[in-house]
C-alpha cells in the first residue's frame, strides 16, 4: 500500500480570484498561473493535513467520476503544481498552524 | 572647524515630494538640470535621502541587477552604481551613489515602487498622455510602439512620459501623471495630470483595432509591465492587489495600431 500523500499551498505565493478563475503570482519571479478549476479545487483543498485521496474522494462525490480516475488526474496536477514551487508535497503530514499532531 | 555647505533639493513627480541632500554643489547641479519641470520648494517632503558620492570602483561590478529587499525596518537597495538604506516609517533613507543622474533615477524609482505599492498606486513601463482632459496610458514590452503613439501623438495631446508612467489611486480615482523619466524620445513629460481614462496594450499589426481584453488578460497584461523590483511577499501581494484593482476600475484594452497618426483617431479624440 503507497503511503498518503499531502498537500500544502506554498508559502509567497498570492491568490486571488479573477474574473471567476484563480490567479496565482510567485513572489519569488512575479510568475502568474492561471488555475483550471480542477487545480483551483485542489490549491483550495491544500490544508497540509488532509491526504490528498480523501480530498479527491470529497471531489468525487460532488462530480461524476471514478476514485482510481481521479486520483491519478489529481497525482499529475499536483506534482505540475509542485514542479511550479505552488504546492509542496509530503508523505507525512505538514506541521501547520492549527494542526494537532 | 570644517563647515561643510549642504545643498537640498526638492523633487516632485506625481505629487510625492523627495528632498535630496547632498554636500557636492556639482551633483545639486547635476540633479537639478535633471529634474528640471519637477523642482519646487515644500515645507515637508514626503521623504528625504542623504546623497554620499562615491567615486566609481576600480574594477566595476559586472552585475547591472537590482538588488531589494527588507532587512528589519529598513529596505536596502544595491546596484552596481550604488547602495542605499530606507527607512518608511522615518520616511529618510541614505545613499552612496557615482555623480550620475542615471544612478539617482533609478533610486527615485525603485523607492518610488515601494512606497507607491502600499497606496496602490504604480509606476509603469508605458507611455503616456493627456487628451481633452482625460489620461491615456500605452503599455507594452520593448518594442511595443510606446514611444512610436509618443512621437505620432496629434498637438493637441500633452505628453506624460514616452517611458515610465505614474499612475495613482487617490480618493477620486486614478490619476496619470508627467514624469521626468524618458525613453527614446529624450525629452521629460510635461509636469501635469489628469484622470486616467484608459490603459491601452501596445501591439503593431495592419490596421488600428482596439479590442477588449478579458480581466485575466488584463491583470497579465498590467503585471507584466509594472516596476517592481523587490521579491518581498508582502510587497509583491500588494502590487498584485494594485493591478487587480486598476484593471477593475480602468478600462485596459489591447490597442493594435498601425505607425501612422490615424491611430489617435480612436484615442480620446472627443470632449
Amino acid at each position: 500500500m503507497t503511503s498518503p500523500m499531502y498537500i500544502l499551498r506554498s508559502p509567497n505565493i498570492a491568490a486571488r480570484r479573477i474574473g471567476g478563475e484563480l490567479m496565482l503570482m510567485a513572489s519569488s519571479n512575479a510568475s502568474l498561473y492561471s488555475l483550471n478549476d480542477t487545480a483551483a479545487l485542489l490549491w483550495d483543498a491544500a490544508d497540509g493535513n488532509t491526504p490528498l485521496d480523501v480530498i479527491v474522494g470529497t471531489l468525487c462525490a460532488q462530480f461524476d467520476v471514478s476514485q482510481d480516475v481521479a486520483y491519478t488526474d489529481a497525482c499529475e496536477v499536483v506534482e505540475q503544481l509542485a514542479a511550479n514551487g505552488i504546492l509542496q508535497l509530503s508523505h507525512a503530514p505538514f506541521q501547520t498552524e492549527g494542526s494537532t499532531s | 572647524m570644517t563647515i561643510i555647505s549642504s545643498h537640498a533639493v526638492d523633487v516632485g513627480i506625481g505629487d510625492l515630494w523627495v528632498r535630496l541632500h547632498t554636500t557636492s554643489a556639482e551633483f545639486a547641479a547635476t540633479m537639478a538640470a535633471r529634474f528640471a519641470g519637477f523642482m519646487g520648494q515644500v515645507e515637508t517632503p514626503d521623504y528625504e535621502f542623504t546623497i554620499t558620492l562615491v567615486p566609481p570602483a576600480p574594477e566595476e561590478r559586472q552585475e547591472d541587477d537590482v538588488q531589494v529587499w527588507r532587512e528589519g525596518s529598513l529596505w536596502r537597495m544595491t546596484r552596481n552604481d550604488f547602495t542605499a538604506s530606507w527607512d518608511p516609517v522615518a520616511r529618510r533613507g541614505q545613499a552612496e551613489m557615482l555623480l550620475s543622474p542615471y544612478s539617482l533615477d533609478s533610486l527615485l524609482r525603485i523607492v518610488h515602487t515601494v512606497m507607491l505599492a502600499q497606496e496602490g498606486s504604480m509606476l509603469m513601463h508605458a507611455s503616456s498622455a493627456i487628451r481633452n482632459g482625460r489620461a491615456y496610458v500605452f503599455t507594452g514590452v520593448s518594442g511595443a510602439g510606446k514611444t512610436t503613439i509618443s512621437r505620432l501623438a496629434p498637438t493637441d495631446v500633452h505628453l506624460l512620459t514616452d517611458e515610465m508612467s505614474f499612475i495613482r489611486r487617490t480618493s477620486s480615482g486614478y490619476h496619470a501623471y508627467g514624469t521626468p523619466f524618458a525613453g527614446e524620445l529624450a525629452r521629460p513629460g510635461e509636469n501635469i495630470h489628469a484622470p486616467l481614462a484608459g490603459i491601452f496594450l501596445l501591439a503593431q499589426g495592419p490596421e488600428n483595432r482596439i479590442d477588449t481584453l478579458t480581466p485575466q488578460e488584463a491583470v497579465r497584461g498590467l503585471m507584466g509591465n509594472i516596476l517592481f523590483f523587490a521579491k518581498d511577499p508582502q510587497l509583491s501581494a500588494a502590487v498584485f492587489d494594485a493591478a487587480i484593482a486598476l484593471a477593475n476600475a480602468v478600462p485596459v484594452q489591447r490597442l493594435t495600431f498601425l505607425p501612422d497618426q490615424r491611430v489617435w483617431d480612436l484615442i480620446g479624440n472627443t470632449q
